[in-house]
């Protein structure tokens, strides 16, 4: 894991996260996007410069089939940025099109400040990529393959190379599997292989297309550390995943696409915050409950044998309590259980999570 | 630990630290081709297409000796509408290095560039590994010019292996020595050689067009194979409306018209008009199909 010292020769330079709220960046940021833009107050860092900002990002196919609509990315400096969907939402199509592998039909992309894919020259080397799984050839050991994909890099210095190589080998922990070939490698070897590509060189921004695929149980809990400790070093961290719990638990940010459009993003607290929690009382008294909830202000009152579930009143839940108490009902049970990001990803896109677009 | 140390801070803003970061080394792209002449010539496809190529004038050697061990000499004279070569090799090892150039142009060598040049983007896309390439990033252009010197390479590796396994053949069969040109006057041995040499850069240059062809298909599909079959689809039709009279006023537009005119080197004195008008037609097929390469390339989504 000890980073050779590289004498001066790696020029690597990049923005200090603390002066990232440039003026130039800032008004970058997309300025409507349909959720709060106190997004970008929430993770650690407290600047507000964007790595990802799309405008009217658009593309459709040749067949006219419209992949993405419209779209309003914005993806704050530092944040841990999940990005969700449902299969065939338009996820990967935007993120070819953020790497600069397809051309937008229209609107623009700008990464790391600069407009993708003209500067893709330029922002490239500075990310990276785990696009719809890892890639590689399968007659060359998996250190060769780093090599060859170092070798493309042209700002890789090749005096390094072999260090960097393998200390991107050690980094996803497949140090002593390096030497063989990578056809011989199981697809959780190779999701590792394709993460250490994108870890050759120090990024300042990595876009992980569904980084744990075809990982075991211990292996997307290195995955996760390893993902939670480049977001420390302040690499700008761009995941998406099919796996809500995942993204809840390694995200400080996430966008939820359908259909090609984007329907929100924020702050993952936020996202679940947006759909309230129910109240949810355990009584033998439901009847009475229900009145004395109605009466509270609580909406959607909802009686399933001895629980009375509801939309929770703007009031201190304290104060209904006490009134429930006080008209007599027998409390057992009082509480708000908290919507997770799947509830939120439902009631947002009104369908289950693995329905196709 | 590990990656903080290498990362300078520096760069005041997001965007201004992108362009002084990281100079690119201006002899990247002599690397990148180094990985991809590794890449290439580390596939067993590729080392069983030059064993092939190295079999092609044993297998020659082998049937003119058997074919001239009863002593009858000289061979059944000109085959396939090949240069007089072949009835040569008894008296001189060396012209077995012609003959078996002159085997392998119209077929063999074409059809080793065309699985090479069609796989060259094809193959990537198809499995997966050009949109890494892409994003590390190779740049587009870069990464074409770059197949097309690997493709370019592998055209002159595989004629100096035909070349140098017909020599080694011809000099452990036939006697080797002073030799007769096609004019009839005599060449010293040394002299035979370098025309030898200069045949086997001409039967390489040869082959530009095909290669540019290939590069072209391979632009157009995300199957490697597919790309390799239209190649040499297109290489065995070409060859076969050379062959019909009623086209004629086409024929000196197809790259294998004038690809037997290295026979030429031969003569003496040299009979240049043939050969120059195949290295024109070479050049302007890589003219032609390197650009549509280059604009079909350079404009593409790659969804693979």
């Amino acid at each position: 894991m000890e980073e050779p010292p590289t004498g001066g020769t790696d020029e690597v330079t990049r923005a200090d996260r603390g002066v990232a709220d440039d003026a130039g960046v800032a008004a970058q940021a997309a300025p409507a996007t349909p959720v709060t833009p106190t997004a970008h107050s929430g993770h650690v860092g407290g600047d507000d410069g964007t790595v990802i900002a799309t405008h009217a990002l658009t593309k459709r196919y040749r067949g006219g089939q419209l992949a993405v609509d419209g779209l309003e990315l914005s993806v704050p400096a530092g944040s841990v940025f999940g990005f969700l969907g449902p299969n065939g939402s338009g996820k990967t199509t935007t993120i070819r099109m953020l790497m600069g592998l397809i051309e937008p039909t229209s609107g623009t992309a700008r990464v790391l400040g600069r407009p993708m894919p003209k500067a893709a020259r330029a922002v490239l080397p500075h990310v990276g990529a785990l696009i719809e799984g890892p890639a590689l050839y399968g007659f060359l050991s998996g250190r060769d393959n780093l090599l060859r994909y170092d070798a493309a890099d042209p700002t890789a210095d090749p005096r390094t190379r072999r260090t960097r190589v393998a200390a991107a080998l050690d980094r996803v922990g497949l140090a002593a599997a390096s030497g063989k070939k990578a056809k011989a490698y199981s697809l959780g070897m190779k999701q590792r292989l394709g993460l250490a590509a994108a870890l050759l060189q120090p990024r300042r921004l990595l876009v992980l297309d569904e980084p744990t695929n075809g990982l075991d149980p211990q292996g997307m809990r290195e995955i996760r550390s390893l993902i939670r400790e480049l977001a420390s070093d302040g690499t700008t961290v761009f995941l998406s995943s099919h796996l809500l719990d995942e993204i809840e638990q390694v995200c400080t940010h996430a966008a939820v696409m359908a259909q090609g459009r984007l329907i929100t993003q924020g702050a993952v607290a936020e996202l679940a915050a947006g759909t309230r929690g129910r109240l949810i009382v355990t009584t033998p008294d439901t009847v009475d409950a229900a009145r004395v909830l109605k009466e509270q202000g609580a909406g959607d009152v909802v009686i399933t044998e001895d629980r009375v579930t509801a939309e929770p009143p703007e009031r201190d839940l304290a104060d209904v309590n006490v009134a429930l108490v006080t008209a007599g009902v027998r409390v057992r049970g009082f509480g708000v259980e908290r919507a997770s990001l799947e509830d939120a990803f439902v009631a947002l896109t009104g369908e289950g999570f693995d329905v196709a677009g | 630990m590990s990656r903080a140390e290498v990362i300078q801070q520096g760069g005041g803003q997001i965007g201004g630290g992108i362009a002084r970061a990281r100079k690119p080394s201006p002899l990247w792209t002599f690397g990148l081709f180094r990985s991809e002449l590794l890449t290439t010539f580390r596939r067993w496809r590729t080392l069983a297409l030059l064993a092939v190529l190295a079999a092609v004038p044993i297998l020659v050697g082998i049937a003119v000796k058997i074919e001239t061990g009863d002593g009858s000499g000289g061979g059944g004279g000109p085959q396939g509408g090949g240069p007089a070569f072949i009835s040569q090799i008894t008296n001189n090892g060396l012209f077995l290095v012609f003959t078996a150039l002159a085997a392998t142009l119209p077929f063999f060598l074409p059809m080793a560039i065309g699985v090479i040049a069609g796989d060259a983007i094809a193959g990537e896309a198809n499995s997966g590994t050009l949109r890494y390439l892409l994003v590390a990033p190779a740049g587009r252009t870069r990464l074409l010019l770059t197949k097309y010197a690997t493709t370019m390479t592998f055209c002159l590796v595989a004629t100096l292996v035909v070349a140098v396994s017909a020599l080694t053949v011809g000099a452990l069969l036939f006697p080797l020595g002073d030799l007769t040109t096609i004019s009839g006057t005599r060449i010293s041995f040394a002299e035979g050689l370098g025309r030898a040499l200069l045949i086997a850069l001409v039967v390489a240059a040869s082959l530009i067009g095909v290669a540019a062809l290939g590069l072209f298909v391979s632009t157009l599909t995300n199957s490697g194979i597919a790309a390799m079959a239209t190649t040499v689809g297109l290489l065995i039709t070409v060859q076969i409306l050379d062959q019909i009279p009623q086209l004629h006023a086409l024929q000196p537009y197809f790259f294998s018209h004038y690809w037997l005119s290295f026979a030429d080197l031969m003569r003496e004195p040299v009979y240049w008009d043939d050969l120059i008008k195949n290295l024109g037609i070479q050049g302007l097929y890589a003219a032609v199909f390197g650009s549509a390469a280059w604009a079909r390339f350079t404009a593409k989504d790659i969804t693979a």
